[in-house]
């Protein structure tokens, strides 16, 4: 995975280059039997931006850019993605704590490295299912979207959760 | 000093209650600011029955006291000791053997998949791999969780959430489990479900709820209210103390 995105970041100098590598990543799904809807889902949040970074290209600079950059972009994003989904969250971060491991000397805890990540990981969905139950109670009261109302409910109950998960944490053993 | 006994998770033979002390303990939170307010006063309780309920309203100190047993919270005044290990100076070693079941399983549930999660329990055991997956492995069968194991834990239905919990504490097999209001977010078959299975498990549980309904086979039940105890004795008799300050507290 590494590899390709050195040679994904070195391709972008060239349009069909770029695009190659676009079409080695999709490849790569298909080959770890990922289903096109999953790789579908994880384009799609992608879409918008990239095609307002080509057409600021296309306007500012020229088209080798407007192709290059969403292109690399897309396979970057796509491998990342791509590692997520063909690789256990325990093994990512075995790998993470015998990468630090070296760097023990420096006083650096790799366990204590590897759980960030985790909690990095856990809080996705969680801030994503907070996100949501706000976002519906300031529809059901107000039916508008205010950003302001939207995200101190957030923060407020972000830091709640993150206390609370804290708290479990440490029930659970890790309270070091 | 009692010694904490190690049990496993499916001994036959009924363990003795793992002893609890409660010695004159009141908890102010903020303390020393504007906001400090008492929700424990003068606490004082022996217990040494293996189920144990409280209850009590809103507020009235269920929650902190059962914290202060795992030593999650500190008491500003008094001690508590479980099995002769103080809470706030051998908290690891009293959280070593204690399993602590939350209200919201979200909370305790940390990584992303079911099988995951319950191994990670074990992760800083020294078990190796294998010995982890054989354990998990049975833990998921005994808890029906098989079907689930690679499913995201966040997307369970909130009775799987809640026995996902508690698969992943009974693995590091505790001897004491405490439960503040597990089945609150349960519907009223899931929590049955979920209490009846605790009260089967050989571990000394101390639970706190709002179900009177699941204390019915519980040795003692202790009536908390305002931060102080005002009954202690079997379920009828809580309960009905209980239902009797319900009713006066709110006229």
């Amino acid at each position: 995975m590494v590899v390709l995105a050195v040679v994904a970041i070195i391709a972008q100098r060239w349009i069909p280059t770029a695009l190659a590598m676009l079409a080695v990543v999709v490849l790569a799904y298909f080959l770890a039997g990922i289903r096109a809807k999953t790789l579908w889902l994880q384009l799609r949040p992608m879409l918008l931006m990239s095609t307002f970074i080509a057409v600021l290209h296309a306007l500012s600079s020229n088209w080798r850019l407007a192709v290059v950059v969403p292109a690399t972009i897309l396979t970057l994003v796509l491998l990342a993605a791509l590692v997520t989904l063909t690789t256990r969250t325990t093994d990512l971060v075995d790998v993470i704590v015998r990468l630090t491991k070296p760097l023990k000397r420096f006083g650096v805890e790799p366990e204590r490295v590897g759980l960030t990540l985790l909690l990095g990981i856990r809080c996705v969905p969680l801030l994503s299912g907070i996100a949501g139950q706000v976002r519906e109670a300031q529809l059901a009261r107000c039916g508008i979207f205010d950003v302001r109302a939207f995200a101190v409910p957030l923060i407020v109950a972000a830091i709640r959760e993150a206390d609370a998960i804290g708290e479990a944490l440490v029930a659970r053993g890790f309270d070091d | 000093m009692t010694h904490l006994p190690t049990t496993t998770p499916d001994a036959t033979a009924q363990p003795s209650a793992i002893p609890i002390i409660i010695d004159h303990v009141g908890h102010i939170f903020d303390v020393g600011t504007p906001r400090a307010h008492q929700v424990l006063t003068d606490i004082t309780l022996k217990l040494d029955e293996r189920r144990v309920g409280i209850i009590g309203h809103n507020g009235s100190g269920k929650s902190t006291l059962i914290r202060m047993l795992d030593g999650l919270i500190q008491p500003t005044s008094g001690h508590i000791s479980v099995a002769g290990h103080d809470t706030v100076r051998d908290a690891k070693i009293v959280r070593r053997h204690t399993g602590f079941i939350f209200t919201e399983p979200d909370h305790q549930i940390i990584m992303p998949t079911v099988r995951e999660d319950v191994a990670f329990s074990l992760r800083r055991s020294g078990l190796d791999k294998a010995t982890i997956a054989t354990k998990v492995d049975a833990m998921l069968v005994r808890f029906g969780l098989t079907d689930s194991a690679e499913k995201p834990a966040h997307l369970l239905s909130g009775g799987q959430k809640q026995l996902l919990a508690l698969a992943a504490v009974l693995i590091n097999a505790p001897t004491l489990l405490l439960a503040d209001e597990p089945t609150t977010l349960l519907d009223i078959r899931n929590a049955q479900m979920f209490s009846d299975l605790i009260c089967e498990l050989p571990q000394t549980i101390i639970m706190s709820t709002h179900q009177l309904a699941l204390l019915r086979d519980f040795e003692r039940v202790v009536v908390f209210h305002c931060g102080q105890v005002v009954a202690d004795g079997s379920p009828a008799e809580a309960k009905a103390h209980y239902l009797h300050l319900m009713e006066t507290t709110s006229e």
